[in-house]
């Protein structure tokens, strides 16, 4: 539940940082399915988590040093917001110019995404597809015992079949 | 300050480290997950703050605007979304299977099973 | 769920509403934030509103297995399409200026036709994937629920 709150406070930030596109897609897939489907797994196996007994102290140190390194590295950056970024200088400019004459249509993310960049977008579709044959063949079959003997209840009451 | 231009830098890292903690330090499976997720979002907010000019406006061509922000990582990482939900979804996937197999999704109970002869 | 009459009655008006704005996000993804990814997500979030609050072996008889098979795979077919009927047309692989008779129009057209397929794909993945994983512990039933006129 808390990662759907957070989805959508993302999706907030990224309108504020003009990305509408990012924000529309974050907010759909991280607030809306991620949820459904994380709420999903979970019904599936446990909603409670052990206590752990284990004290933390070694991935807390190695999140610190890392941390530290990170900030380090980036006072390199570019400062935030600046149009004089190396980051603008270089494709960018030509697709906002170009993109009206060649293409002709509004919205500029739409054009380099389904125009400019459409190799990359074959490739989300492709990918998206896989993962659903994936979900599928993991999980399609019907109800199964597991291989240890620790069954789990079925809803109806009714007894589960073998699969073939 | 030079430095206090890249207070979103200081945000991604600290995100960024909060999830990694996550991973590496919890025992329960679905857990590492979110963690996994709370990770990538940290890097979608670097790149799209990366591409965020001040006084300008959203991508798309209006008349009267001619600062734009850029639309190339917005790009990248509608992308990156779409095959982050994919990648979880496959990794939930697995978890409840391993759950099946198991009957928990508890690392160490888990590595217990393995080793157990 | 019989019990919750506001749930159904609500999902029953906004249901429709959802997937029509799905169609608008995905048809105006043109002149505004929207798209293919974004309109997918939506249609499917429509379906899973449905099979959440009615039950799912009805949501399943809506969209049976068999549809949702042939559509995801028809998505991906109309991109590799577009894109073959480029190469056939003269240019390049996903080259759109050959597909009508002016190089604007045609870009006009493959960007249509290659944000619908991304579009298909994404919405019927994201319910197949939703599908299984609701489906998934629940012993076989019939395929056509028997009180599906209950209400």
């Amino acid at each position: 539940m808390l990662s759907g709150i957070y989805s959508l406070l993302s999706a907030g930030l990224f309108v504020t940082m003009d990305a509408v596109d990012v924000a529309f897609t974050e907010a759909a897939v991280g607030a809306g399915v991620s949820t459904v489907f994380m709420l999903g797994a979970l019904a599936l196996t446990t909603s409670k988590e052990k206590r752990s007994s284990r004290t933390r102290l070694l991935p807390l140190v190695v999140v610190f040093i890392t941390g530290a390194a990170l900030i380090y590295g980036t006072a390199d950056m570019p400062p935030f917001g600046a149009a004089e970024n190396p980051i603008h200088q270089h494709v960018a400019p030509h697709y906002i110019q170009q993109s009206g004459q060649e293409i002709g249509i509004p919205n500029i993310v739409t054009s380099v995404l389904a125009s400019y960049r459409g190799f990359d977008t074959l490739g989300e579709t492709v990918v998206v597809f896989a993962a659903a044959i994936g979900v599928v063949l993991l999980l399609g079959g019907r109800f199964r015992n597991p291989a240890n003997g620790t069954a789990n209840k079925p809803v109806k009451g009714s007894a589960p079949e073998e699969n073939k | 300050m030079q430095l206090l231009g890249h207070y979103n830098y200081w945000i991604v890292v600290v995100l960024m480290m909060s999830g990694f903690y996550l991973v590496i330090a919890s025992d329960n499976l679905v857990k590492k997950l979110i963690g996994l997720n709370l990770f990538q979002t940290s890097v979608f907010i670097l790149y799209i703050s990366m591409s965020k000019i001040f006084d300008a406006t959203a991508p798309i061509l209006v008349e009267g605007e001619n600062l734009y922000s850029n639309p190339l990582p917005h790009v990248l990482i509608l992308t990156a979304i779409v095959v982050g939900v994919a990648t979880m979804s496959l990794g939930l996937a697995l978890v409840v299977r391993i759950h099946e197999a198991y009957g928990t999704i508890e690392e160490d109970e888990i590595h217990a099973q393995d080793d157990a002869p | 769920m019989k019990q919750h009459s506001v749930l159904r009655v609500v999902s029953k008006i906004l249901i429709p509403l959802i997937l029509l704005f799905a169609l608008y996000v995905q048809f105006h993804g043109d002149f505004g934030p929207g798209g293919g990814f974004q309109a997918g997500v939506i249609f499917a979030a429509g379906f899973i509103l449905y099979a959440l609050v009615f039950d799912l072996d009805r949501a399943r008889w809506v969209v049976p297995a068999w549809l949702l098979r042939v559509a995801v795979s028809l998505g991906v077919l109309l991109y590799g399409g577009v894109g073959v009927v480029c190469l056939l047309l003269g240019g390049e692989f996903l080259n759109y200026n050959v597909l009508a008779h002016e190089p604007s129009h045609g870009q006009h057209l493959g960007i249509f036709l290659v944000e619908l397929g991304v579009g298909i794909t994404v919405a019927t993945a994201m319910i197949t994937i939703f599908f299984t994983f609701a489906s998934r512990g629940r012993p076989k039933r019939a395929v056509i629920p028997t009180t599906i006129h209950e209400d």
